[in-house]
């Protein structure tokens, strides 16, 4: 990414996609800024006018239409301040709403690789804070560009018009500004995108610190944590003083370079008037003109900077609207086929991106209709991972996943996750309505489908909340104790009797009370459902008809649990626990 | 398609609707907030306003350097003298360098201000937030403390940005000019007088409606930040059970909200700022009309208008100035007053006014006549227990029996609503916070991993410790072994290789940290179960001489964990109905022995 590519505004120009619905507005807008720009110049005139005509005639008459006229003029102006605000508050506001429509809908979509890499700071300032310096500049700055920019070469001929051997010399000057503005437009992109980096880290900071409370709270690590966020708050400020001092020096220039021309041309002027090649009514008038330009170059400082942030601010947004959502519906998706859930892992390998070491790698696996298989390996074996897979939250990178004989690449994402629903380990829980948290995404699901899906997990606690299912859950659940969650996100699986379940870990979290009542309801929905459950525990296991071990990335052994426990010594190891036992009892 | 708000569900805590006097004393707090920001930049900020009006001085001498140019240095040209010629161009070229300088030395000086004013509400903000106890951030939720100390703080940024100069030469030049148009002439200055009644009217218009807006900008704004933040921490919720559409519809809500509540706003500047303009233009035309007229009839003299008509328009422009910048101000309040209202908000677990030292705790603990509940609850209604240091116990009984509650409370994430929690004798609240952290630490299922290396997420424990420390942590409870593996060994980083540590991972590394940390009273809650059975034991081997000398809690699910305990206890709905260690009880008739029955059936 070169600077000489950012200089040309590629990004902000990629987003006239989405203003082209509001060009009409835009149009507006620059209009209204022109005459708003434009009316206030002819009162003086007509004060002038005011003064000339009708008090040097003594045409009382004359007052009343110009008195008028001002009146209209200062309506028309205070018009088109309206308008142009008004206007805005449509077309660059519909901008932003329509990019950070989009850019969420982006994000959903992306894959979780995607998300693994990315924190979420990083994302929501993208999302909020540069959208925001985008919003700003086409609201305001992109049409005083425009609106200041037709004024000064309007000027600049009425100038060339009035004396041009002056006016030649002004022109000569504007050549040092416009080398000031590339050096500026490079160095402040620079700076600017700084910011904005900084700004996105920070955000991740206190993502991350809110996100963390209770263990920081713990461990009382307040202070640790506060001094690492005042860090990176330090240096955002050095990198936005940075910016300041760059804009402070440009922007000097803005105002020292037509100082300095209004100097020489007052010499030149004089000189010219003393020579008699200029009258002095013509000097007074190129004056005049020149001081109209005074403002337009000024406030070139702020709009190439705005501009040049919300260049910066765009790229950001791009990068992210530019990543491809790999794991998406191929072009000729197939339907699932009719069938009861026979799911089959051929030679599956997977790889995380970035990396250069196989997770898994040459998995065959064959789960007929109906039938339970548990996933059982060491921690950090990759059992995770490999249930990720079915739902395509990630793709294989070898061999293939077919559910019902249809390559589950085949099949469009959304068909494809309604029919394998995954009780997570970890349950992610919203700060939503328990309702809400349940259906995820089946809002149409009835409560009678509601009801026995608390029902078959044990979470009939729910009706006890407050307000029963309308209670709203506090951020991840908290109050929640952790078997209370698990059995939340076991109920969510359920709901709807899908296909394929993945359960990862379902019982970790439940006493063995609980435990014996969500296997009771568990292996009744696991009869007639094709199943893969990841266990740790014996108990775990004997849902299951059948039993995978994976080791090393692989599976090493698969048949049921007594076989295992019989001809596995390393299932044996991982599983039982009874020799230990014996041996830790008192 | 249309969501309605139900996805939200039902809290006690909202408040949505305020009435008046809380507004007016909601302002008032917000406008002390920033007083006090403010205060320490005092003197900067008057020798900032000082180089705007020399600025503005050297600027506006320029055109009246020109006038005198034209006027004296022609007429003396034309007779061959260049002295008054270049004497005034000598003055233009230092009033333009004196206007460079003055106005780099200023933006930077200003710059400087608003950064260190940012920096140190940063700092309020985000040390504050991180005090306040877990009950507020469940309630308050993360979102919204990355809306406060996002958006929020932006929101007065923008104001520092926009002010300072613009104020200052407004101010000054609508004082200094309505005193030139008193001086010039009174009855036209009654005349611009009279429309400061319907400014004053329309500026109180303006500040009811725009505050209203502003505080509805803040909360879209955070309602957007919460779910945005939500959907992507529960991405892989949110693809696995197809919540795209859900969540994209209610985003767009949310951010139709957000376009709305802007656009109010906006739209109401757009009509305050034209509406001073036209009481600008109004007083103009009446003054040029009536002026006139006094004018022709011999009144007033033609050059008294004249001057009074251009100083007019110098009066009015400003005054647009003070009304941008009073827009920024009102937005900047709103979102002081959501900024001020965490600052104000009292942790429920406020360090005690005249702590207890305990710098070396020994790690006796005991409840007394404890009563807590969640909401209207009660979890507990009584409780009575006593811990002798060293002592490792075990709690166990069904779900809601209370342990997790239990755990919290002496971790002092919530404190009781009656009785107190002692350790060594003295009340927790008694206790300096930094000594409490370092005497009890709970482990949790919820091992969060901060962003950094593994041996980084480890030494969180403790600080400081060197890297042969944190291995020997790591070592001591069984994870170095597969920290090792990772492609970078205890230098991996944990987040930029994307929450590839398992559960199970994560919690040996939470292990560790606690383990570094070397607590006087450890609580473990439910710290084992997403482990392996091979990893549960190596971690069990090394709890046996982890807590050989030091107080501990554990609750888990796996009797397995139980066994090493001294003593067990068995919580129905909040109270202990058996007592004793694992191997009375599990000989005995009581529930445990039941428990324990079952549990060893379940192992086949």
């Amino acid at each position: 990414m070169s600077g000489d590519q950012r200089s040309a505004y590629r990004s902000l120009w990629r987003l006239r996609s989405y203003a082209r619905p509001y060009r009409a507005l835009f149009a507006v807008m620059t209009v209204a800024a022109l005459a708003s720009e434009l009316a206030p110049a002819a009162i003086p005139l007509i004060a002038q006018r005011v003064v000339d005509d009708a008090i040097a005639t003594g045409d009382r008459g004359a007052l009343l239409p110009l008195a008028g006229l001002a009146l209209a003029l200062g309506v028309l102006e205070a018009l088109a301040v309206m308008v142009r605000r008004w206007v805005m508050t449509h077309s660059a506001l519909g901008v932003e709403a329509d990019v950070r429509q989009d850019l969420y809908g982006h994000l959903q979509r992306l894959p979780i690789a995607f998300h693994d890499r990315w924190q979420t700071g990083q994302l929501l300032s993208r999302a909020t804070d540069d959208l925001g310096t985008v919003r700003q500049f086409i609201g305001f700055g992109l049409v005083f560009l425009v609106v200041n920019t037709t004024v000064c070469v309007v000027v600049g001929v009425l100038l060339a018009f009035s004396y041009w051997p002056l006016a030649l010399f002004v022109l000569a000057a504007t050549v040092p500004l416009v080398v000031a503005v590339r050096r500026f437009e490079l160095r402040y992109s620079r700076v600017a995108r700084r910011a904005q980096d900084l700004t996105g880290e920070l955000t991740t900071n206190v993502e991350e610190a809110a996100g963390g409370i209770r263990t920081i709270t713990s461990f009382g690590r307040q202070h640790l944590v506060l001094h690492r966020y005042l860090a990176e708050a330090r240096r955002l400020r050095d990198a936005q003083l940075v910016k300041i001092r760059v804009l402070a020096y440009f922007w000097a220039l803005l105002e020292v370079v037509p100082q300095l021309v209004l100097t020489v041309v007052t010499l030149g002027g004089a000189i010219a008037v003393a020579n008699g090649a200029l009258s002095l009514g013509g000097l007074v008038a190129f004056v005049s003109l020149l001081l109209l330009l005074q403002w337009p170059v000024a406030s070139l400082g702020w709009l190439l900077a705005s501009a040049q942030e919300a260049e910066t601010a765009a790229e950001r947004i791009y990068e992210v609207l530019d990543t491809e959502a790999a794991v998406t519906d191929r072009p000729d998706v197939r339907p699932l086929a009719a069938g009861t859930g026979r799911l089959r892992l051929e030679g599956v390998g997977f790889r995380y991106p970035g990396t250069d070491r196989d997770v898994l790698h040459g998995i065959d696996l064959d789960i007929a209709p109906g039938e339970t298989v548990a996933l059982v390996g060491a921690t950090g074996s990759g059992k995770t991972t490999l249930t990720a897979l079915i739902p395509r939250l990630y793709d294989v990178t070898a061999g293939r996943v077919t559910l019902d004989g249809v390559d589950v690449r085949d099949v469009a994402l959304a068909e494809l996750r309604r029919a394998v629903a995954t009780a997570f380990e970890e349950p992610t829980l919203f700060s939503v309505s328990a309702r809400e948290n349940l259906t995820l995404g089946r809002p149409d699901a009835t409560d009678a489908e509601v009801a026995e899906a608390l029902r078959v997990a044990q979470a009939e606690f729910v009706h006890d909340l407050p307000w029963g299912l309308d209670t709203r859950l506090g951020e991840q659940g908290l109050t929640l104790s952790g078997g209370q969650r698990q059995r939340l996100a076991l109920a969510r699986a359920v709901l709807g009797r899908p296909r394929v379940l993945v359960l990862d870990d379902p019982l970790s979290a439940l006493d063995i009370h609980t435990e014996a009542l969500v296997e009771r309801a568990l292996r009744d929905i696991l009869r007639d459902t094709t199943a893969l459950v990841v266990a740790h525990r014996a108990s775990t296991v004997l849902l299951a008809d059948r039993v995978a071990l994976l080791a090393g990335g692989t599976l090493v052994a698969v048949g049921t649990h007594s076989e295992l426990l019989a001809g596995v010594p390393a299932y044996r190891d991982l599983l039982a626990q009874e020799s230990d036992l014996e041996e830790v009892a008192p | 398609m249309t969501t309605g708000q139900d996805w939200r569900g039902v809290a006690a805590e909202e408040v949505d609707e305020l009435p008046e006097r809380v507004g007016i004393l909601l302002r008032a707090r917000s406008r002390r907030l920033l007083r006090s920001l403010l205060r320490p930049y005092k003197r900067g900020l008057w020798v900032a306003a000082a180089l705007v009006l020399a600025q503005n001085a050297a600027t506006m001498a320029g055109p009246w350097l020109i006038g005198v140019g034209i006027d004296t240095g022609i007429p003396a040209l034309v007779d061959g003298d260049w002295t008054p010629l270049l004497l005034v161009v000598g003055a233009l070229l230092s009033c333009a360098a004196a206007d460079g300088v003055l106005r780099t030395v200023f933006l930077i000086r200003a710059g400087r201000i608003g950064q260190a004013v940012l920096l140190d509400l940063r700092r309020r903000v985000f040390d504050h937030v991180q005090r306040l106890s877990p009950a507020f951030h469940e309630r308050y939720t993360s979102g919204k403390v990355i809306a406060r100390l996002t958006s929020d703080v932006d929101a007065l940024n923008d104001l520092l940005d926009e002010g300072l100069d613009g104020l200052v030469t407004a101010l000054l030049s609508v004082v200094s000019i309505g005193v030139v148009l008193v001086l010039l002439d009174l009855p036209l200055a009654l005349v611009v007088l009279a429309t400061f009644g319907p400014l004053w009217l329309l500026a109180r218009w303006f500040r009811r409606r725009s505050y209203a807006a502003y505080r509805r900008t803040r909360e879209a704004n955070s309602s957007l930040i919460v779910q945005f933040v939500e959907s992507l921490a529960g991405i892989r919720a949110v693809q696995a059970f197809r919540r795209e559409p859900r969540n994209a519809a209610i985003f767009a809500e949310l951010n139709q909200d957000v376009r709305q509540a802007n656009a109010t706003s906006f739209r109401l500047l757009a009509l305050f700022v034209p509406g001073v303009a036209i009481l600008g233009t109004l007083a103009t035309v009446i003054v040029l009309f009536y002026g006139g007229h006094r004018v022709l009839d011999g009144d007033l003299k033609v050059g008294v208008l004249t001057a009074f008509l251009l100083y007019l328009r110098r009066f009015f422009d400003p005054l647009q100035d003070i009304a941008m910048f009073y827009n920024s101000f009102q937005s900047a309040s709103a979102a002081l007053e959501k900024l001020s209202g965490v600052l104000e908000e009292r942790s429920e677990l406020a360090e005690p006014a005249d702590p207890t030292p305990l710098p070396a705790a020994r790690g006796d603990v005991a409840f007394r006549a404890v009563r807590f509940g969640y909401r209207d609850s009660v979890v507990l209604p009584r409780l009575d227990l006593a811990v002798p240091a060293g002592q490792t116990v075990a709690l166990v009984g069904a779900t809601g029996a209370g342990k997790t509650t239990i755990a919290r409370l002496l971790a002092r994430f919530y404190d009781p609503r009656s009785g107190q929690v002692t350790l060594d004798g003295v009340d927790l609240r008694q206790l300096p916070d930094a000594d409490l952290r370092r005497a009890v630490v709970l482990v949790t299922q919820e091992n969060f991993l901060f962003s950094g290396s593994v041996a980084d997420n480890i030494a969180f424990g403790r600080p400081g410790a060197s890297r042969a420390e944190v291995v020997a942590a790591a070592r001591a409870i069984g994870a170095d072994e597969f920290i090792q593996a990772l492609p970078e060994g205890y230098d991996t980083d944990v987040r930029k290789r994307g929450g590839r540590l398992s559960a199970g991972q994560r919690q040996l590394v939470a292990f560790a940290r606690a383990f570094l940390a070397d607590p006087a009273v450890l609580i473990l809650d439910e710290a084992t179960s997403s482990l392996d059975v091979p990893s549960e034991r190596l971690v069990q081997r090394a709890l046996r001489t982890i807590l050989a000398e030091r107080t501990s809690l554990i609750i888990a699910h796996r009797l397995s964990t139980v066994e090493i305990a001294d003593r067990v206890l068995v919580l129905e709905a909040g109270r202990i109905v058996e007592d004793g260690t694992p191997a009375e009880l599990v000989g005995g008739e009581g529930r445990f022995a039941g428990l324990h029955r079952a549990w060893r059936d379940s192992l086949v």
